[in-house]
């Protein structure tokens, strides 16, 4: 089927950028990084290709919009076309970048920002722009070693910063998932907004615990990995 | 043992290479999987015996048949098949005077997380091969009066588009099923590069769920719109000739207060402005914990006529089956279950 004329050769706006970073923050974890061409809006996404024949994927960017670089996170998958490769890049290469977009946006009321795994990024994001200061920040993961960002977390989001491994154990964790976490929680706020991120399930368990609760579904926004 | 159900012809004839046999039993094959009704590679028997050993010893014919079956009042039936770990998936077979539509599931589970699907409370659990796919055609007993497939089943098909590409070759090729392409819809929630790839290599009629025109209504629906956002999905469509034959439509659930007012006819004028496209419209039969409710059916009328007025061919779709679970996604969770 053809494009249309007006529509022909038209190419996706994709844009070359110079890797400055790529760094391997727990196993197979890799955090890259380019010098920031566009401004955006904490929790918004970029698509990345390394070749403008292979369709780009998308990413959160993981970076505070103050910062001079754009950062992504993204884990190593054994088949993916395209991780393996970008895991490999080093400092002074290309790829190819869009701007960011995307509507996973959080204000200034208070709310819950609930991640698994790389599912941090968009929060790490908004964080590093400088809005916690009402938020509560819940991390799931399977090792202790993937509570990416720690120390900064903790340092400055204190007891509004909780972990939650269901692998491993450690004094300062909660033993288990997220959904279990928040059912044993006795109340839930439901006059504020839940941000999910992360794999389908848990945004679907998750999201259909808190309407379970009382949380109005209007009030919970997710960005599912897939 | 590898099937050789759900093969293209080109697999086919190399895989015949591979074994020493002539090419043309490529071709014998493809026949014999999607145009005849046998069962085992022992029936081909225009391949000789020593042949069909040949093939046995290295492969099987790969039909999986069906493990439940419910039949509604309606006549629609739903079709339960095995798939990896212990996981179904779903199939509808739905009568309508002439036509018999099939539709197929593309995953197992779902990524995508909607939150009206029943489907996606399973999450992901795998693909479907093409083989998979098409045996859900071949192997209920209808397929014979099969008129009509769509991939509207559980999944998201360009999320597993390598293998629903495939599938629709199977079906649509001369040693394949060599159905029309008109006569197969794909719907995608606007996983807009498979959907750019569908557009180019198939020929088969597209449907988009779209449920509101407003984004951050889509937004808390479905997850999907954060990383491929309605006016996107639209701006490629728009870019794409569509011609004649080829159909474009747009999902539409109707939920009770939420997507059901003028203000949504409106907004869908204008951004399917320029598209020649037909909106169905669908009742919500409520999933188990969903906070959402289907519009009565006054509103659902009326919007219906207000989209019509406006120029935009709007049908609403018939509900079928809901005797026997038939929102995707029902029965095979509660199989699943246990």
């Amino acid at each position: 089927m053809p494009k249309a004329e007006e529509y022909k050769n038209k190419p996706i706006e994709l844009s070359e950028v110079t890797i400055t970073q790529n760094q391997e923050i727990s196993p197979e974890v890799h955090l890259i990084s380019w010098k920031r061409t566009h401004d955006f809006v904490p929790g918004q996404v970029v698509k990345i290709t390394l070749d403008p024949a292979v369709p780009p994927r998308i990413y959160s960017v993981c970076s505070g919009n103050d910062d001079q670089e754009i950062s992504v996170l993204f884990n190593v998958k054994e088949d993916g076309i395209l991780t393996p490769r970008l895991s490999d890049v080093i400092p002074g290469m290309k790829i190819l970048v869009t701007k960011p977009y995307g509507s996973f946006k959080d204000g200034k009321k208070p709310a819950w920002w609930i991640a698994t795994g790389t599912g941090i990024a968009p929060f790490y994001s908004m964080f590093r722009s400088g809005i916690s200061e009402n938020k509560t920040l819940i991390h799931g993961v399977r090792h202790l070693n993937q509570f990416y960002f720690e120390d900064e977390l903790e340092w400055a989001m204190g007891a509004r910063y909780i972990r939650c491994c269901s692998q491993e154990q450690s004094c300062d964790t909660f033993p288990g998932r997220v959904t279990k976490y928040l059912e044993e929680l006795n109340e839930l706020p439901t006059n504020i907004n839940y941000y999910l991120c992360g794999k389908a399930l848990m945004v679907v368990e998750v999201r259909d615990l808190l309407i379970s609760r009382g949380i109005p579904y209007e009030n919970i926004l997710a960005e599912i990995y897939f | 043992m590898e099937a050789l159900f759900g093969k293209t012809l080109n697999e086919l004839t190399a895989l015949a290479l591979e074994l020493g046999l002539p090419k043309f039993t490529g071709k014998q094959m493809a026949e014999w999987l999607y145009q005849k009704d046998i069962r085992s590679i022992e029936e081909m028997t225009n391949l000789s015996k020593k042949n069909r050993e040949l093939l046995s010893s290295k492969y099987e014919f790969g039909l999986v048949d069906s493990t439940k079956v419910q039949e509604s009042i309606d006549g629609t039936k739903k079709y339960l098949f095995p798939t990896v770990k212990g996981k179904f998936v779903e199939t509808a077979m739905i009568p309508d005077d002439e036509r018999k539509t099939v539709c197929v599931s593309s995953q197992v589970g779902c990524k995508m997380g909607c939150l009206f699907c029943m489907t996606g409370k399973q999450g992901f659990q795998g693909q479907l091969t093409a083989g998979e796919i098409v045996n859900q055609i071949r192997n209920i007993p209808e397929w014979h009066e099969v008129t009509n497939i769509v991939y509207m089943g559980m999944g998201e098909p360009f999320d597993n588009l390598e293998e629903v590409l495939k599938s629709l070759e199977i079906l649509t090729s001369e040693w394949g099923f060599a159905m029309s392409p008109r006569r197969i819809t794909v719907s995608t929630i606007g996983i807009v590069p498979g959907m750019v790839t569908f557009l180019n290599q198939s020929e088969a009629h597209l449907a988009v769920s779209m449920h509101t025109p407003f984004d951050d209504e889509r937004q808390r629906l479905m997850p999907v719109q954060v990383a491929y956002p309605l006016a996107e999905v639209i701006r490629e469509i728009k870019s794409w000739d569509f011609g004649r034959q080829r159909r474009v439509s747009f999902e539409y659930i109707v939920f009770k207060g939420l997507n059901d007012s003028p203000r949504h006819v409106q907004e869908l004028c204008k951004i399917l402005n320029g598209i020649k496209c037909r909106i169905n419209l669908i009742r919500f039969h409520p999933i188990p914990g969903t906070p959402l409710e289907g519009t009565d059916e006054n509103t659902l009328q009326r919007f219906k006529e207000l989209l019509n007025g406006k120029g935009i061919l709007t049908t609403i779709r018939a509900s079928r089956g809901q005797d026997i679970y038939a929102a995707c996604g029902l029965l095979s969770t509660k199989e699943m279950l246990g």
